[in-house]
């Protein structure tokens, strides 16, 4: 029946996870609600801010604009699983030593937009970057650090470290 | 950029934020991921009226809906009023009689999900009977407009009439006086986060609120009057907060009233969250404002006087209106000497959501205003933009002396001449001025200006701002202060103070975020107070704490108490430093020594309230900071002529700051970085809310266009350093007044590329491409 609860399989953060949803529940809701992986932030929910972006098949996705099912099947990375344990993932450690992070509202979104461009593109220019994370709004930061920021990790990370 | 300053162990280098991990991991909780057993959602029912009386409201459909749990109106809150100051309280939690803007809340449901508290308000009934409105100031002022309060005439919200000097006379004499108009328009304040509430009442009689608020002691006095609690009983609970820039995060909000009342009647937590739709129809906005600038000079470009009319737009409630239209003159007496200097300000009520405080508060207009116009008064006399800059800006004062402006402000530092030197030497501006700014369709121009912001802010009320600094028995220690960090690093700052002074590193200092149950009494975050008064309150905390350990290390050390030294985690004697024990051993030893000890230091800020006369709104005489701080700033754009698209270049765009001391380099450049950029740029180019009749147009971020990462320069910031006798540390404010400095630096920018004037911000594409037209046109006239 039109409505009912329906069957999702996906991997998130590395996981097989199994779960019934509503045809109409959007990514960033069972990610939030149902998995409480509240990480993925709510911002404006029409694809404009970016603060719920995570990584779907390794691409950038904003989760308010595609539904949970449309995820059956395919790997799904959130904030949460960026870092390895305790060690940050090279791009939040930039983040972090470069003090690019203000209140940190639309951190997430930035990291997971750096890390689907750098997987694709190991070597970004500044112009690279800043198409790479043009979806996501940042309100206080000036975006110069988190700029500076993804390009020293990128550094970092073809260092082989 | 690895400048440090100072000869500290911490302080004066970039210091790692002390939140930064779990804010880049995703385990930061800002109040939308709170989660409370057994909570309800809530949902209030807005109004389709910009202007209406309410005859009836209908729940009974509503709460027979299964699921709800709890429907309130305004009338559950027993006729209570709210507002900025007590003669200003002129709104109500939720609309009781009549609604005065579009969305203004009339009722509220809680149920056990979202969907099921929406369809809730979709069931109540409202008949109302609308009203004819006010949608701009010039309707407002008309006589005979309808009222938006019934019981103030004029719909005047507050108006100033200041008057130093004699600027008649100072015209009279002058060599030339100009008067143009800016036009600054209403803007969103930005925050990606929409603000949200969960509250709960553990006993009928206690009240825990966790909300994103960057003044959590509003709420705290607010709620307390309204539900009749002792403040002793009202628990706010501060969550990260995800940007505030002034306004609706500092006060309250329908969804935050709902929240309690709903949670009170229910008997269960509720959480109301708004959408970024909410947010961007009814959170406060910046006051849209014509500002009427009139200045004399003489030949050489000195000002003589300054005249301002300003007519403003406030909105539906006072909100903090008074405090606004006060700042728009409050520190006309500086960057620049002001010998003569009048002030006339007024704002209206309006059928438009609120406005209110937001970055660069009040002064961002007329720094606006004066900078622009310096750029023309320049031009007329031939006279470099740099140069008339240079040879009216007050010189930074000898130590031990103090500046007095015009109205009474006090300045015992102002770097804006250095500022402007390192930002012209930056850009080369000798050699890059005689260059040809047109290439192709594009022409290329480089802006300058200026700005100042009071940093520390006064207040006649409120102004108490303690801290605590515990030191747990292992040598661990707990900074609880009531300061809010929205953002800006003001916990990072105020942790690595205490740790500076005990001679610890920062990560042994501990911060809690606000909760009113624990953290001493605060104003919040606004006013660019925080680092200023909420540090000398951590250094008098932090001293106080060392005080009491000094006394005992003196006894265990054999030493007068004023040679004990605290450094590097050791406590040694100054003249004998292998006389020593570790700071580790020293607190236990303190703590377990009978009778044991508790070291619990306390301090609070003096300078808000003992330092110079505050600020009086009626006369505009007195201080409004602490100290100030000062900007100047280059910006280089590139107008597109064929379109009128500008935008900012990334070579060239240089902002100088002078901020005293930077407490944490790294913290003043990024707040620099998006204090400029992302509120200045912005407010240049992008931003501004279209209205129609009370309606906000472009109620998202995709209408609301707003600068992104491709459109940000890739700004230098240098730091100008002047160490304020009158802040911690020497430190004032960071980035307010850099907020202020670039819109006119880039719309100077474009005058510089094109010849045309934008006087009324946004330069938005359409605007410049008229304005260019218009150009051709009166040239090819003049052939």
């Amino acid at each position: 029946m039109k409505g009912e609860p329906k069957d999702l399989k996906f991997t998130v953060n590395g996981k097989t996870v199994e779960l019934k949803v509503k045809p109409k529940a959007l990514l960033l809701d069972v990610l939030r609600n149902d998995l409480k992986l509240t990480g993925t932030r709510t911002g404006c929910e029409v694809s404009a801010c970016g603060a719920c972006t995570v990584n779907l098949d390794g691409k950038a996705v904003r989760a308010c604009s595609i539904l949970a099912l449309q995820a059956n099947g395919h790997d799904v990375v959130t904030i949460e699983g960026v870092a390895d344990g305790d060690k940050l993932h090279p791009i939040q450690q930039a983040m972090v030593d470069h003090g690019a992070i203000e209140c940190g509202f639309c951190t997430s979104g930035m990291v997971l937009s750096a890390r689907a461009l750098l997987a694709e593109n190991p070597k970004p220019t500044i112009e690279d970057i800043k198409k790479a994370i043009q979806g996501n709004l940042c309100a206080d930061s000036g975006y110069v650090k988190y700029i500076e920021a993804i390009q020293m990790a990128a550094a970092k990370m073809r260092g082989g470290e | 950029m690895a400048e440090t300053f100072g000869d500290y162990a911490i302080l004066g280098k970039p210091i790692r934020r002390v939140e930064a991990v779990a804010k880049v991991t995703g385990q930061a909780k800002y109040a939308n991921d709170i989660e409370v057993a057994d909570m309800l959602y809530g949902f209030v029912k807005r109004s389709p009226h910009p202007h209406a009386r309410i005859l009836n409201i209908d729940t009974s459909k509503a709460e027979k809906l299964p699921g709800v749990k709890a429907v309130i109106t305004g009338k559950d809150f027993n006729g209570f009023k709210w507002g900025w100051s007590n003669p200003t309280r002129d709104e109500e939690p939720l609309a009781v009689k009549k609604v005065r803007y579009l969305y203004e809340g009339v009722a509220a449901v809680a149920a056990i999900d979202k969907d099921i508290a929406e369809e809730a308000c979709d069931l109540i009934e409202v008949e109302y009977d609308p009203l004819p409105g006010v949608f701009t100031r010039e309707e407002a002022m008309q006589p005979g407009a309808p009222l938006v309060h019934d019981n103030r005439p004029g719909n005047v919200t507050v108006e100033y009439h200041w008057n130093f000097g004699d600027v008649d006379k100072a015209f009279a004499g002058s060599y030339l006086v100009r008067k143009d108009t800016f036009n600054t328009p209403r803007m969103a304040k930005g925050y990606i986060e929409p603000p949200a509430t969960v509250a709960y009442w553990p006993d009928p009689n206690r009240l825990v609120f966790i909300g994103a608020k960057g003044s959590p002691y509003f709420p705290y006095r607010i709620l307390s009057r309204c539900f009749n609690l002792p403040l002793s009983h009202v628990r706010i609970i501060a969550p990260f907060i995800g940007c505030d820039f002034g306004g609706t995060k500092n006060d309250m909000t329908n969804g935050d009233f709902s929240a309690v009342m709903l949670a009170k009647k229910a008997g269960k937590p509720v959480k109301v969250v708004n959408t970024q739709f909410d947010t961007l129809t009814t959170d406060l906005r910046r006051h849209p404002m014509a500002v009427t600038m009139t200045t004399g000079v003489t030949k050489d470009g000195i000002i003589t006087g300054i005249h301002n009319e300003i007519i403003s737009d406030g909105g539906a409630y006072t909100r903090m209106s008074p405090l606004t239209h006060f700042l728009t003159g409050i520190c006309m007496g500086m960057p620049y000497h002001l010998p003569n200097f009048k002030h006339d300000v007024a704002c209206y009520f309006t059928n438009n959501c609120s406005s209110a405080a937001m970055r660069g508060h009040g002064i961002y207009h007329t720094a606006f205003a004066r900078e622009c116009q310096m750029d023309m008064i320049a031009d007329e006399l031939g006279i470099d933009r740099v140069e008339i800059r240079q040879r009216n800006v007050i010189k930074n004062p000898k130590p031990g002396t103090i500046y007095e402006t015009i109205n009474g402000a006090h300045l015992a530092t102002a770097g804006t001449e250095e500022c402007l030197t390192k930002v012209a030497a930056a850009v080369k501006w000798e050699q890059i001025k005689k260059k040809e700014k047109v290439k192709g369709n594009k022409a290329y121009g480089i802006g300058f200006a200026t700005g100042c912001y009071l940093s520390g802010t006064q207040l006649s009320a409120h102004n108490a701002c303690a801290a605590i600094v515990r030191v747990c028995e292992d040598g661990s220690v707990n900074y609880l202060t009531g300061a809010t960090d929205v953002g800006m690093g003001s916990d990072t700052v105020g942790s690595a103070i205490v740790a500076e002074i005990l001679g610890l590193t920062i990560e042994d200092v501990d911060i809690k975020r606000v909760d009113t149950a624990f953290t001493p009494a605060d104003p919040g975050s606004y006013g660019s107070r925080v680092t200023v008064l909420a540090g000398e309150a951590a250094i008098n905390a932090a001293e106080d704490a060392k005080h009491q350990l000094r006394e005992f290390a003196a006894k265990k050390l054999g030493a007068m108490e004023d040679e004990i030294v605290f450094k590097g985690k050791q406590v040694f004697v100054k003249s004998n430093t292998a006389r020593s024990m570790s700071w580790e051993r020293l607190v236990r030893a303190a703590c377990y020594d009978a009778p044991g000890r508790v070291i619990i230091g306390r301090g609070h800020s003096k300078r808000s309230t003992d330092l110079h006369t505050l600020a009086d709104f009626s006369t505009g005489k007195g201080d409004i900071g602490t100290n100030y701080s000062f900007t100047a700033q280059a910006a280089q754009i590139e107008v597109d002529v064929e379109t009128g698209v500008v935008r900012c270049t990334d070579d060239n765009n240089v902002i100088a700051h002078d901020c005293g001391f930077p407490l944490n380099t790294q913290a003043v450049e990024t707040q620099v970085l998006g204090g400029s950029y992302h509120q200045g740029v912005a407010a240049a180019l992008y931003e501004e809310f279209k209205m129609d009749k009370g309606l906000t147009v472009n109620p998202n971020f995709v209408d609301y266009a707003r600068p992104r990462a491709y459109e940000a320069p890739m700004t230098d910031v240098l730091h100008v350093i002047t160490n304020d006798p009158f802040g911690p540390f020497g430190a004032k404010e960071a980035s307010e007044g850099s907020c202020c400095s670039a819109p006119p630096a880039i719309i100077n920018a474009i005058h510089d590329a094109t010849g045309v004037w934008i006087k009324d911000l946004p330069a938005q594409p359409e605007k410049v491409y008229w304005a260019l037209q218009e150009q051709k046109k009166n040239k090819s006239k003049k052939k």
